[in-house]
């Protein structure tokens, strides 16, 4: 395993991008296409009627807000990171995981709120309307928590001293990943406003 | 995502200079859980060949059931045992092994084992790299795809059947167990098994693309990759961007049925009662089904493409004619392949408009397939043909392409699929044109590869035998089906003898069950042939075919990191075969120009 990494490190690669920051942008393509089919067929089921139209939970937008804001917490830890400033990795990480996991909990609130408004995700009562918002918010959180393992497993290696500007690495594979997903929230929050 | 990277700290990586100088690896490491993409690719390629005959099998029980639909089967009950009643197949059974049949050879045989052997094997032996750029992600593959065959063998011996509905599983079939019995646990299985599929699936196609763009060797440009190459490239891409969209529609297929969603169901009565589901669209799914499902078409057909390409250049001795048409033609089809899904869906009862637009796509892609096979019989035109068994599965392929090609074209007619679809025309075209043919370019790969695979090289009398079998009950079996097709008689129908229209074809029907049985028998021999050669093969030389690709610079049989010393550098493109003033009728990749002053081109004379 080592050895065949270390081949990678050792030979320039023939397109110049480190083979697991290419490897990324692939899965990255793989999780838009999952989404593309779902709102996709969001779209087309909702053109064929029989669609139950309610109001979006209100904590959406403010968890819109916080996941932004953990973006930018995690761009702060990067340019730290480049700049040997190791303190402030560690604390952008730490912030960008407690917003991470804030964002989650009021994801989960959101879902909260609906069943209050008795929008569910299954059963008698339920329409496709609101069992897609939770398909989407929930394959979306399921996704941010791998991320959030993602963060959390790089704020570790910067506790271990291993996360600076000539081993900078595994810090920009998370950055891209993190803010992959709070580009996916703002796609799909922008998505469910217009299709409303 | 954090499981895979690895050791990513450079400091570590001056203590290894040679690659050879790694640790002992023990029995587990090296043939189990092995990280060595050659044997991952055995693994996939073994894997392969016993879903083969698990699915071959399968459709030999319902050719008997459909060939001779009066008879008393009760010798299977030994095999079945309560799926034979009073002497009959039980009918959900009968629609269980087609449904298994489909799945199997579609998913576990022709795309997992044929691109997951080919892809792991030739990848960095053609490109000229140590191994694939995560070898722990390879063996992820490998893994998952393994439990994902265990939950679909398991299915199997369920007592309720595995899943029934059909390879394309359409609810609400699919998603309702009240509806048949397979629709129970062996759908649930289904569901978890092709989830695992795509994960697998997934893993291995990131790795293949991260592979081919970032670790060819020295000289290896895009436009010097060999077919084979370009063409799992493309495989690769295709199930990258279509798979994902399977995961949704399962995934929402799973909410379905269990937890009370309404996606693809509305307005249901089963038994007279009414189900409380509103507002679905089983439409929905068929959409979001053949999005994949099209593109999943080409994911198995490409790979032979690309071997078949290989081979036929090496075995005619003449460059592959067109090499850039032959990439732009499958870059063609491969753009082609994600608009063309709604061909599916002709009688649905979608928009005519919307069915003509879809019309005139799926015809285009005529287009780019036409110039595949001109391109392949050009190369075949007065070349110095060798008939190793390798070549004669590749010409098949060729032969098969055609035929089921034509009938493509006829279905792609949305007025003339009115009476066409779902009958046996479309299975006797796709069987031609995927199963068929993909089969002969997975057995082409095999023949010729085998010798670097094991160091030996298979017995060509078997060989030719086992062809020449295949190939002539392949056209008995699937060409009397164009007929009954035509005639409107219907697929996936467990006995038609109540139907006056139909009971004319018994004969026909007894006829293609006996051309499936010698078909199947035929690959026996191959099974013979292949293990047999393992152990007792004549050892094979270094480059048995006087190829001109970079594999058949490794040692016969290459160990781990493929090349013992330096990996070479590539000077050409791979097709230089016959080239006039050459000493030899090949020259390999390899070998630079300032080596073959006789044979260069006047263009070549300044790469010297
Ligand atoms: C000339 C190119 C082709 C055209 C125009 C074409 C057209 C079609 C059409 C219109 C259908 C739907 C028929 C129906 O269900 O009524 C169909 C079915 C099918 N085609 Fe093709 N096809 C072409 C090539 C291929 C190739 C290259 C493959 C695979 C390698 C393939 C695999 C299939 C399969 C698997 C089905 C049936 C799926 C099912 O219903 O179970 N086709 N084709
Ligand atoms: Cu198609």
């Amino acid at each position: 395993m080592i050895m065949v990494d270390n081949r990678i490190e050792s030979n320039p690669t023939s397109s110049g991008v480190h083979p697991l920051k290419f490897s990324l942008w692939l899965i990255i393509i793989s999780i838009i296409m999952m989404f593309a089919a779902f709102t996709s067929a969001y779209i087309v089921r909702r053109e064929e009627g029989n669609w139950l139209e309610f109001e979006l939970p209100t904590i959406l937008l403010i968890n819109t807000v916080i996941i932004v804001l953990s973006s930018v917490t995690m761009q702060w830890a990067y340019v730290s990171a480049k700049k040997d400033n190791l303190s402030s990795i560690k604390l952008g990480l730490i912030l960008t995981s407690v917003l991470g996991a804030a964002f989650l909990i009021g994801q989960w609130n959101g879902w909260a709120e609906l069943v209050q408004n008795n929008i569910y995700f299954g059963g008698s009562t339920s329409n496709p309307s609101g069992s897609f918002l939770y398909v989407l918010t929930g394959v979306h959180g399921f996704h941010l928590i791998t991320g959030l393992v993602f963060v959390l497993i790089t704020l570790v290696s910067s506790l271990k001293y291993k996360v600076h500007s000539k081993n900078l690495l595994r810090i920009q594979l998370c950055t891209v990943y993190w803010h992959f997903l709070g580009g996916l929230w703002l796609y799909l929050y922008i998505f469910l406003r217009i299709n409303h | 995502m954090s499981s895979t990277d690895i050791s990513i700290h450079p400091d570590v990586h001056h203590a290894h200079e040679e690659h050879d100088h790694h640790h002992d690896q023990n029995f587990l490491e090296k043939y189990i859980f092995s990280q060595d993409h050659k044997v991952i690719a055995k693994q996939f390629l073994f894997a392969g060949i016993f879903w083969a005959f698990v699915g071959g099998f399968l459709s030999i029980l319902f050719r008997l059931q459909l060939g001779w639909p009066e008879a008393t089967f009760t010798f299977l009950e030994p095999i079945l045992g309560g799926w034979i009643e009073n002497g009959k197949l039980n009918p959900e059974f009968y629609l269980a092994m087609v449904t298994m049949h489909g799945t199997i050879m579609v998913f576990f045989v022709l795309t997992a084992g044929l691109s997951g052997t080919f892809a792991n094997f030739l990848i960095p032996l053609q490109i000229g790299a140590r191994d694939m750029a995560s070898g722990f992600m390879n063996m992820l593959s490998f893994w998952v795809f393994f439990l994902s065959s265990v939950v679909m063998f398991m299915s199997l011996f369920l007592d309720t059947g595995p899943a029934g509905g059909g390879w394309t599983v359409y609810p609400p079939l699919s998603a309702l167990p009240q509806a048949i019995q397979g629709s129970g646990t062996g759908m649930t299985m289904w569901l978890i098994s092709m989830a695992l599929f795509i994960v697998s699936q997934l893993l291995a196609g990131v790795n293949y693309i991260t592979t081919i763009i970032n670790l060819r060797t020295k000289g290896m440009s895009m436009t010097k990759l060999p077919l084979t190459v370009w063409a799992l490239f493309f495989t690769a891409i295709l199930g990258l961007l279509s798979f994902p969209v399977l995961f949704s529609a399962a995934l929402l297929l799973i909410f379905d049925r269990s937890f009370g969603t309404s996606f693809y169901l509305s307005d249901i009565y089963i038994a007279g009662e009414a189900l409380t589901n509103t507002g679905g669209s089983p439409i929905l799914f068929q959409h979001l089904f053949w999005f994949l499902g099209h593109p999943e078409v080409y994911i198995v057909i490409l790979p032979a493409f690309g071997l078949v390409s290989e081979v036929i250049a090496t075995n005619s001795r003449k460059p592959i004619f067109g090499y850039r048409a032959m990439i732009g033609s499958m870059i063609g089809i491969a753009i082609l392949s994600f608009v063309v899904w709604a061909h599916h869906m002709f009688v649905t009862g979608m928009n005519p408009f919307l069915g003509s637009v879809f019309m005139f796509l799926t015809l285009i892609i005529a287009v780019p397939s036409a110039v595949k096979v001109f391109n392949w019989i050009a190369t075949l035109w007065r070349g110095n043909i060798r008939f190793s068994t390798g070549m004669l599965f590749a010409i098949g392929f060729v032969s098969l392409f055609i035929s089921g090609g034509l009938t493509g074209i006829i279905l792609g007619n949305s007025a003339l699929d009115i009476q066409l679809h779902d009958t046996y025309f479309v299975v006797a075209h796709f069987h031609l044109v995927m199963g068929a043919a993909a089969f002969f370019g997975m057995f082409c790969g095999v023949y010729h590869w085998f010798p670097k695979m094991f160091g030996r090289m298979m017995d060509e009398k078997l060989g030719s035998v086992h062809f020449w079998m295949t190939f002539i009950s392949v056209y008995l079996v699937f060409m009397p089906m164009h007929y009954i097709g035509i005639a409107g008689f219907p697929r996936r129908y467990y006995n038609w003898t109540g139907f006056e229209t139909f009971n004319i074809f018994t004969d026909m029907n007894t006829f293609i069950s006996l051309a499936a049985i010698i078909g199947f028998s035929a690959q026996f021999i191959f099974l013979f042939n292949f293990i047999y050669s393992i152990f007792k093969g004549r050892r094979a030389t270094q480059n048995p075919w006087h190829a001109n690709t970079l594999e058949w610079t490794t040692p016969v049989l290459p160990g781990h990191g493929n090349w013992p010393g330096e990996i070479p550098t590539v000077y050409r493109w791979p097709y230089d075969y016959s080239k006039p003033g050459a000493s030899e009728d090949f020259i390999p990749q390899n070998v630079p120009f300032s080596q073959t002053q006789s044979s260069n081109l006047p263009s070549e004379r300044d790469l010297e």
